[in-house]
């Protein structure tokens, strides 16, 4: 016997159970899963706060990666509460889900009462074209690529290290990439920091380093800082950022830079280079340790290598500048395992990858106190090393 | 005998070795055993008062020994140690990376 439409819908809306929109917008608080599933184009223009879309069609194939748990609670909505409604008797009847809602009267519902919704940047056509390999890894899709779209990372260097993070940075659309540098290009420069070239000796590495960025993706804004990083300047220029790729080559810098980034909780991905050995670590403020948990002061300067030029295998900054950009996404995406934490320890002749743990330091003269009780006059304070490389040569 | 793992800055004080076997029982022998070979590593690893500096971490395996015995840390045959002084970022001292 055959049944009208109208007769189905009711039939399956007494099968299934449904919810008012004002106990959904309590819900929605308590980070219940609440998927849309209407098409992909209407979720565009609007959707309730943090729902995922799944439109009906694919309902099936991709509620488990949304909601994998099937005892636990879950909202659908529409535009008025008859597609959920199907969908709910779907999941409900045929997938086994527990505890499946639909929302009456949908989203148009929801908005006549003056709910709030959120409207997502849709990506252009264009990006959508560019990230294509983004937006087909589900960690990333498009609303990864619109995290990185938005993020701020602040490049301290646009050399070595600096070089390889900042081309795959911008490659990848980190929206806004600062880059520190008061050098220019010298082509002594040009066997490893390839984000520059031959015709570019002598002139800024900053305005160098754009040019390069730009060239490959022209979504990406660059902020250009031709200057040294130093006690009077550092927190104005640090200020704002996501995360800040660490390429300083100098202790005075370095513990200066560990202090300020605490004490606005910036995340340091820092790397160093030496001959054939590398070395990276992240340095997330409070969650993890920070650079003086790790070395609580610098070897006195009688100690110290020699400031002047050290070798290095050209391709190791490229590597190791490559793990710090994919740190940087992590960071901006919050996925995977940051080396927050860890020391990881590269020896490129060797081909091996050593790891060590840092821990916080209970005891840290800098990351064991609020920021707020962090002086002005107590950052980057230790024996004067400049003083020590000026007088070495 | 344990394994040292010598980090860059140190290898010109042991010949070149990236490692080097060392014997004792705990991390202070073997340190120690390593500066009589070598001594051109004793004031990189150990303050005037024998402790080490705190500029150099030491690690047993993976795990640092100021969080186990220190330099007190029971040392295994088969162990390995990991020096690390502290490096900065870029090419280490240089002005230019």
């Amino acid at each position: 016997m055959s049944v009208s439409g109208t007769e189905l819908l009711r039939q399956i809306k007494s099968k299934i159970e449904e919810i008012d929109p004002s106990e959904v917008k309590e819900l929605i608080d308590e980070g219940v899963a609440i998927v849309d599933v209407r098409g992909s184009e209407e979720f565009a223009t609007g959707h309730l706060p943090g729902a995922k879309s799944i439109p009906r069609g694919h309902l099936e194939s991709r509620i488990e990666g949304v909601v994998p748990d099937r005892s636990s609670e879950l909202i659908l909505y529409c535009a008025s509460g008859n597609r959920s409604a199907y969908a709910a008797r779907t999941l409900q009847e045929d997938m086994g889900y527990e505890h499946v809602r639909s929302m009456t009267g949908g989203i148009t519902l929801w908005k006549d009462r003056g709910y709030e919704i959120e409207i997502p940047r849709a990506l252009t056509s264009e990006q959508r074209d560019r990230y294509s390999r983004h937006l087909l890894i589900p960690e990333i899709g498009a609303e990864g690529q619109q995290k990185l779209l938005d993020a701020r990372v602040l490049l301290l260097g646009a050399g070595g290290l600096g070089s390889p993070s900042a081309l795959y940075l911008a490659a990848a659309g980190v929206g806004t990439l600062g880059i520190v540098d008061d050098d220019e290009v010298d082509l002594s420069n040009l066997q490893r920091q390839v984000i520059h070239s031959t015709q570019r000796i002598g002139i800024p590495k900053v305005d160098s380093a754009e040019e390069s960025i730009h060239a490959l993706n022209p979504d990406v804004k660059v902020v250009k800082h031709p200057v040294r990083l130093h006690a009077r300047n550092i927190m104005e220029i640090i200020e704002g950022w996501d995360v800040i790729v660490d390429g300083v080559d100098n202790f005075p810098t370095r513990y200066l830079l560990n202090d300020a980034t605490v004490r606005l909780r910036i995340p340091v991905v820092s790397a160093s280079i030496l001959g054939f050995d590398g070395q990276l670590s992240v340095f997330k403020p409070y969650e993890g340790p920070c650079y003086r948990c790790l070395f609580r002061e610098p070897p006195p300067a009688e100690l110290a290598p020699s400031c002047g030029a050290n070798g290095v295998l050209g391709v190791l900054p490229g590597t190791m500048g490559l793990l710090q950009a994919t740190e940087v996404i992590k960071l901006i995406l919050d996925i995977g395992e940051p080396a927050i934490g860890r020391l990881l320890l590269y020896d490129a002749l060797g081909a091996t990858l050593t790891e060590v743990k840092v821990h916080r330091d209970p005891d840290c003269p800098i990351c064991s106190r609020a920021p707020e009780q962090i002086a002005d006059e107590e950052m980057g304070v230790f024996p004067d090393y400049e003083a020590f490389c000026a007088a070495a040569g | 005998m344990a394994t040292i793992k010598i980090p860059p800055v140190l290898r010109a004080s042991v010949g070149g070795e990236k490692q080097v076997q060392a014997g004792g029982d705990n991390v202070r022998e073997v340190l120690r055993s390593l500066a009589s070979i070598h001594p051109a590593t004793e004031e990189q690893l150990f303050s005037a008062d024998g402790e080490l500096n705190r500029y150099v971490n030491v690690y047993l395996n993976d795990e640092d020994v100021r969080v186990l015995d220190g330099l007190d840390t029971a040392v295994g045959a088969g162990d390995t140690l990991v020096i690390l002084p502290a490096m900065a970022g870029g090419l280490q001292g240089s002005r230019v990376q």
